[in-house]
């Protein structure tokens, strides 16, 4: 009866992390049925798997049950998705990469630029006469947080290739 | 070896001998080799009626369907076709050229980017790079087109693969049947889940007013005498979607109509007081349940269906079977057969037997004879005139719910019209497949004198091809449907509905050479129809009918109980002494029940 198909209609944010077939056209198919069935696609990376002519594919969404449930399975109808998988938060793993191009005004802001840095565990990667480029990786907060920091100092450019993820080895 | 003539000893060895198209500039490589082949080309007047015909082809005959056409403006206009066999599934391979590799991306003269237009109506798309990969191509499209829950698959072939050598060791070989794709990702399930099923059977076991809700992967999967089986096993009403149409037979008692939006009352209410539904192969498009909300409210849903993505897409579901329709219809027989059969019918003895006295009582009325033809009594000459195993494809609109409700589908593949996309235009062309795929069988197109008039070219095929159709027109001189939602949801402002001066459709189909005759009074179709069964020669009847009746229905957004109008009762039936008496306590129960 009605009460034992509830469901629960929380939205939550979810790694789906996908196989696909390394093909041309393949992330246009992925993205279009996102957008054609109205699922929300907060951010996605592709690259190469460790399986030859297989491509991973990490997609965020956020959605209730039903709409993650509607997510995987259209997913798994494409011909060029292999598997797909809905990452466990509690034992997956995380990260994003992000380069951040800041304003060097003076020696001493360029200092406490890479204090900062140093704290966060990024690395200066370019540097110029009026700016410096940090490379960080980690959680998407760790970022934000470093990004909330350094935007004192005049921000000229961030690139984030937004998050990928990977399951923990299981943990018997 | 050439890769347009691979793409023929390829299509032949899929046992396809019969295409559907259109010559064109991207394609003349292909028809160069289609000129001397042994494959069986249909000139069609209009790339959409080669993709409709390629669809009527596959849903009369359970084969792949084909058809051609050139790039650009030749591949748009199969379009509607290809999308029409996505919403049905349907498989349809539909081969389009496309311009040299080298001109692709440039805004070459007639190209479109074909791959990205199919990507959302197809099962899948390839484009050929290297001619070498092309049987394997045709083969696995004709995989993927048939195998689960089929669908249309378009290969967009350049112009220059067409023209290149394969490569000696493919082209060479005596067979390319072994050749095909790996394609890790797909891989339908057939088999249901022996837990889920023991599940069912003991829900249905349990439950004391079951009802069956059949759909068309009940026909693709030729599960229909399962589905007879399985309905007087456990004692349930069938009721059918219109897709699902021919997969009961409809003389059945256990046949309660169609479901849904111009669903049959029995059925409607039927299934809103049932306490078990079981769907089978079914997507529970909107036009079936009506208001989500107000569906099965008061039954368990056990829903079978080869495609996961279709299981609690729109109705949740307390117990999905994943897989093929006639394999788990086996498998829930043998587990209802193994618990108490007796115990399971003496629960829903009563139901099934106050849902057919309710279905006796509420026989619409078909008999008429007043002139202008009211649209029952012509489907019921319609109905007269043909067999058992004659095919009727329909349009989209009125004259569609007509021939639904009123013409008795006996078998399946015998029903053939556009559920999910609604295709106006798609009788005629549907009608020149399904007698091309099955000239043995009496073949009739009910159209409208809207959709006809949008494919109405090809009556030169018919001629061209000698194709004896029957094409019943229902004239009432508007776009019925839409006309009729106009005068109940926008305050009768018709607007553009009329269709004013429509063409004399005697004068057109003589104009193409095919015989026409007018239909004006009771009788007359069943004699043109019985005439031209004899004559073996393609007709037009021009059927002039109440430009008035409409059709009772449930408004968009209500729950299914929701009807508004009704039809007339067949009075001889209802003559039947305490029935009335019975159906007006099951309407009065149903009513308290809301």
């Amino acid at each position: 009866m009605d009460s034992n198909r509830k469901q629960n209609n929380e939205l939550k944010s979810h790694v789906i992390s996908t196989l696909v077939e390394n093909k041309p056209g393949v992330l246009q198919k992925v993205s279009s049925l996102f957008t054609r069935r109205g699922f929300n696609i907060e951010s996605i990376t592709v690259g190469e798997s460790e399986t030859k002519g297989l491509a991973a594919m990490v997609i965020i969404s956020k959605g209730d049950e039903k709409v993650l449930e509607q997510i995987t399975k259209q997913l798994n109808k494409l011909i060029d998705v292999v598997k797909v998988v809905d990452l466990d938060p509690n034992n997956s793993v995380k990260r994003e990469l992000a380069l951040i191009k800041v304003k060097t005004n003076n020696e001493q802001s360029r200092s406490e630029i890479i204090q900062h840095a140093n704290i966060f565990r990024g690395k200066i990667i370019d540097m110029g006469p009026s700016t410096l480029t940090i490379e960080i990786t980690g959680d998407p907060n760790k970022i934000n947080a470093l990004i909330s920091l350094l935007i004192n100092f005049g921000i000229k450019k961030i690139v984030r290739t937004g998050p990928t993820a990977i399951a923990r080895e299981t943990i018997l | 070896m050439k890769g347009g003539e691979a793409i023929i000893k390829a299509l032949i060895e899929q046992g396809a001998d019969t295409v559907f198209g259109y010559p064109g500039g991207q394609v003349l490589p292909l028809y160069d080799m289609i000129y001397n082949s042994d494959l069986n080309h249909v000139l069609v007047r209009h790339e959409q009626s080669a993709s409709h015909a390629a669809d009527g082809f596959a849903r009369a005959s359970g084969k792949v369907g084909v058809c051609i056409a050139t790039s650009g403006p030749g591949a748009t206009n199969l379009v509607t076709g290809i999308a029409t066999a996505y919403m049905d599934s349907s498989p349809v391979v539909a081969i389009t050229g496309q311009v040299p590799t080298h001109l692709i991306g440039n805004d070459a003269f007639q190209e479109v980017d074909m791959l990205g237009i199919a990507m959302p109506i197809t099962k899948h798309a390839f484009q050929p790079k290297n001619s070498t990969n092309i049987p394997a191509i045709i083969n696995s499209s004709f995989e993927i087109a048939k195998s689960g829950r089929p669908g249309p698959v378009v290969i967009d072939v350049p112009k220059n693969v067409q023209e290149q050598d394969l490569d000696d060791d493919i082209a060479n070989l005596d067979s390319f049947s072994k050749l095909s794709f790996n394609t890790p990702g797909y891989n339908p399930t057939i088999k249901g889940n022996p837990r889920q099923v023991k599940k069912a059977s003991k829900i249905i076991a349990k439950s004391s007013k079951p009802i069956i809700l059949a759909g068309g992967g009940v026909i693709i999967s030729g599960a229909s005498k399962e589905l007879k089986e399985f309905s007087e096993l456990i004692q349930a009403p069938v009721t059918t979607t219109l897709l699902g149409k021919g997969s009961f037979p409809e003389d059945n008692d256990a046949y309660l109509g169609m479901l849904g939006m111009h669903g049959r009352k029995v059925a409607n209410l039927s299934l809103d007081e049932s306490d078990c539904l079981i769907a089978i192969g079914c997507r529970f498009s909107d036009r079936t349940t009506g208001n989500i909300a107000d569906f099965a409210r008061n039954s368990e849903v056990i829903h079978i269906d080869i495609d996961p993505a279709e299981i609690g897409k729109n109705v949740e579901v307390d117990v999905p079977i994943v897989g093929d329709a006639k394999n788990i219809l086996n498998s829930l027989i043998n587990n209802i057969k193994s618990l108490n059969i007796n115990k399971i019918n003496e629960n829903s003895a009563e139901w099934y037997n106050d849902t057919l006295m309710f279905k006796k009582s509420c026989i619409p009325r078909v008999t008429y004879n007043e002139t202008p033809l009211k649209p029952q009594q012509v489907i019921k000459e319609i109905s007269n005139a043909l067999d058992d195993d004659s095919i009727i494809t329909t349009d989209v609109g009125q004259h569609q719910m007509w021939a639904a409700h009123f013409f008795n589908t006996m078998k399946p593949r015998k029903f053939i019209s556009s559920g999910g996309l609604g295709t106006m235009g798609f009788g005629f062309p549907s009608a020149i497949g399904a007698k091309v795929a099955m000239p043995e069988n009496d073949v009739l197109a009910v159209t409208g004198d809207g959709g006809f008039l949008m494919v109405c070219q090809d009556l030169a095929t018919v001629k061209d091809y000698d194709i004896p159709l029957i094409i019943c027109l229902f004239n009432n001189r508007k776009l019925g449907m839409v006309y009729q939602w106009q005068n109940l949801f926008y305050e009768n402002r018709l607007s553009h509905t009329d269709l004013g001066q429509t063409p004399d459709f005697l004068k057109l189909s003589e104009s193409f050479g095919v015989n026409a005759e007018r239909i004006t009074k009771v009788g007359e179709t069943e004699k043109a129809i019985k005439a031209a069964k004899k004559d073996g020669e393609a007709i037009l009847l021009d059927i002039v009918i109440d430009k008035d009746e409409e059709l009772p229905m449930v408004p968009p957004g209500c729950g299914i109980t929701d009807i508004i109008g009704e039809y007339k009762i067949e009075n001889d039936i209802t003559g039947i002494s305490g029935g009335l008496s019975d159906t007006n306590d099951v309407i009065a129960n149903k009513k308290d029940g809301d």
